[in-house]
């Protein structure tokens, strides 16, 4: 290897910039087209709306076949999505959207990374909205016609927003 | 043809010959299947057809795709490694056919430039090897929710162990350059799901690695072809596999994996998130559930790890826990890797409880289950722990001991 090239070596090592030369940057557009990260703030959320009622539409058509009439799952095959508020501290939590989940843009971002199971990236951003709508209103945390969109979505409150604590571990003092 | 027919026969029964002469008496001159050295060539092994453990396979949900297999830990010799083919599986939402000369990854977010790396670019990179377990945070739940499971493969199959090779993510982001600002890694897998968690950078700049390869070659698709993440020590859902991108923030993302799953309910209803450590455990895997057991001797057999760090002590309790003997450990002892144990044993043929407990390097207990039910309670979920018991019957029969209401 040259004095040369060694000198540039070290020289881009020093800067920081690509030390070993490798990779491509990646365009603005190829970003926009990859990153789907959905931030508790609202960042990511594309533009479109929808409404529990749309997504009552939606839901029936995409949703129901799994998660069943009313978001209440199929127990030992498919999660419910709702019931179980108030449930977290007895002896048999239900843990569901309403009842567990501390952030409305998680509910859109799993939705629109995850679902339908076995068709997913499917649809549109609208329709993404007005399912997670539906699912929020049939939780009683929206209304009806509530109109969910990148400005409102993040201002929804959860009702076990506060319910998550940081990891405490080591928390067992186990004696011998 | 004729000639290279009668070619054929003669190195046939040459091999044949050669193979009677280690038997006293002769053997038949017939050329048995075994004894052509050319049928023994296989352009890639297999076992012998007379081994049989196998993955148990459990869906979770109806859909197929969602669910894992379990590493039958009780009929394999213990060690740092797991086979390939029998390395345990968590899917999400089935398993990706990637093409490694099409897939890339792309690190962007708060760094100087967004890259995109081919498998090629990433392979260039000065590689790195490291031996570790891999767990799912969900190893043993039935335990902690009173339903005990009859075998090892059962209760603790979702744990394995492999040689990784990769490059660090540090190397990796500093090719793009981190902005100072950034806290966290969102690492996002080309699943069905695109499963998506959150990593601290602290994680992100030690020793957490961008991989590979899996025991000498290319990971096995199950395990995340062509490149996944490996965070040694830290819960099996956050080691993203299919891994297609590298978001670098200031926040945690708080994806569906990370507060809807894989936080850990306790007795006030509140939820513990971000639990990534996979603190010590040990088992007895052989005996164990399942088998059975004549008088005499036995070297009682087993697995103990930690994610944070070298396991220092594994003792064994022959007599349901009214003493405790020190087990040999398998050197080296390598840190945050599964480490094998072994004790000698003369079995009386008299009921009898045998289990075992272990102390990581950090001074860190294995707790008893009730130990740790009277802090956790019984919803948790994940990262139950506790020590194991097998009851050992008059008979032979080893089995799960009950666990009271």
């Amino acid at each position: 290897m040259s004095r040369f090239l060694l000198s540039c070596l070290a020289l881009a090592t020093l800067l920081n910039a690509q030390p070993h030369g490798l990779g491509r940057p990646a365009t603005p557009e190829e970003v926009r087209a990859m990153d789907i990260t959905i931030l508790p703030d609202g960042t990511g959320l594309p533009a479109g709306k929808g409404t529990a009622v749309q997504g009552e539409v939606v839901f029936k058509s995409r949703c129901v076949v799994c998660h069943n009439e009313g978001g209440q799952g199929r127990p030992g095959a498919y999660p419910a999505l709702v019931g179980g508020i108030g449930s977290l501290a007895t002896a048999k939590p239900k843990k569901t959207v309403g009842s567990y989940w501390p952030y409305a843009t998680t509910v859109f971002d799993h939705i629109n990374r995850a679902m339908p199971f076995n068709t997913p990236h499917i649809l549109p951003p609208n329709d993404v909205y007005a399912v997670t709508a539906y699912i929020l209103f049939l939780n009683g945390i929206v209304q009806r016609n509530e109109e969910m969109n990148a400005q409102t979505l993040p201002k929804v409150v959860m009702p076990n927003r506060d319910g998550f604590v940081p990891d405490s571990r080591p928390d067992i003092k186990a004696k011998r | 043809m004729a000639k290279s027919r009668r070619q054929f026969l003669a190195a046939s029964a040459g091999a044949a010959a050669l193979t009677s002469c280690g038997k006293p008496g002769g053997a038949p001159a017939a050329a048995a299947p075994e004894a052509s050295p050319a049928a023994n060539m296989r352009p890639y092994g297999e076992r012998s057809p007379l081994e049989k453990p196998l993955r148990a396979i459990r869906d979770l949900s109806a859909s197929s795709g969602t669910g894992s297999s379990r590493t039958p830990l009780g009929d394999l010799f213990p060690g740092w490694i797991t086979p390939s083919s029998l390395h345990f599986e968590r899917h999400h939402a089935g398993v990706p056919a990637l093409d490694p000369a099409t897939h890339t990854l792309l690190v962007h977010g708060l760094v100087e430039t967004p890259l995109v790396f081919t498998i090629d670019d990433i392979r260039r990179f000065p590689a790195v090897s490291r031996i570790c377990f891999l767990e799912c945070g969900g190893n043993n739940i039935g335990d902690q929710r009173g339903v005990p499971t009859p075998d090892v493969q059962q209760s603790h199959g979702l744990v394995s162990g492999a040689e990784w090779t990769g490059v660090p993510l540090r190397v990796l982001l500093q090719e793009s350059g981190v902005k100072p600002e950034a806290k966290w890694v969102i690492a996002e897998g080309a699943d069905n799901c695109r499963l998506a968690r959150s990593i601290p950078m602290e994680k992100v700049m030690s020793d957490a690695l961008l991989v590979y390869g899996q025991n000498g070659e290319a990971l096995r698709p199950e395990q995340g072809y062509p490149l996944r993440l490996i965070l040694p020590g830290f819960e099996g859902n956050m080691n993203v596999k299919w891994l297609r991108r590298l978001n670098v923030l200031d926040q945690p993302a708080m994806s569906s994996k990370e507060t809807a799953y894989y936080t850990e309910l306790r007795r006030d209803g509140k939820a513990e998130m971000f639990t990534f450590v996979m603190e010590a455990r040990s088992v007895i895997t052989r005996p164990s559930g399942g088998q059975k057991l004549k008088p005499g001797f036995h070297e009682i057999v087993g697995l103990a790890w930690s994610g944070r760090g070298k396991i220092e002590k594994v003792e064994v309790s022959l007599n349901g826990g009214q003493t405790w003997a020190v087990a040999t450990l398998r050197e080296p002892v390598l840190s945050q890797a599964l480490t094998a144990f072994r004790l000698p044993w003369i079995w009386d043929g008299q009921e009898t409880v045998i289990q075992c407990r272990c102390t990581d390097e950090t001074g860190y207990l294995q707790p008893t289950r009730e130990e740790l039910v009277a802090v956790r309670g019984l919803n948790s979920g994940y990262h139950y722990n506790a020590i194991k018991p097998w009851k050992v019957h008059a008979n032979g029969e080893v089995t799960h001991v009950s666990i009271p209401a």
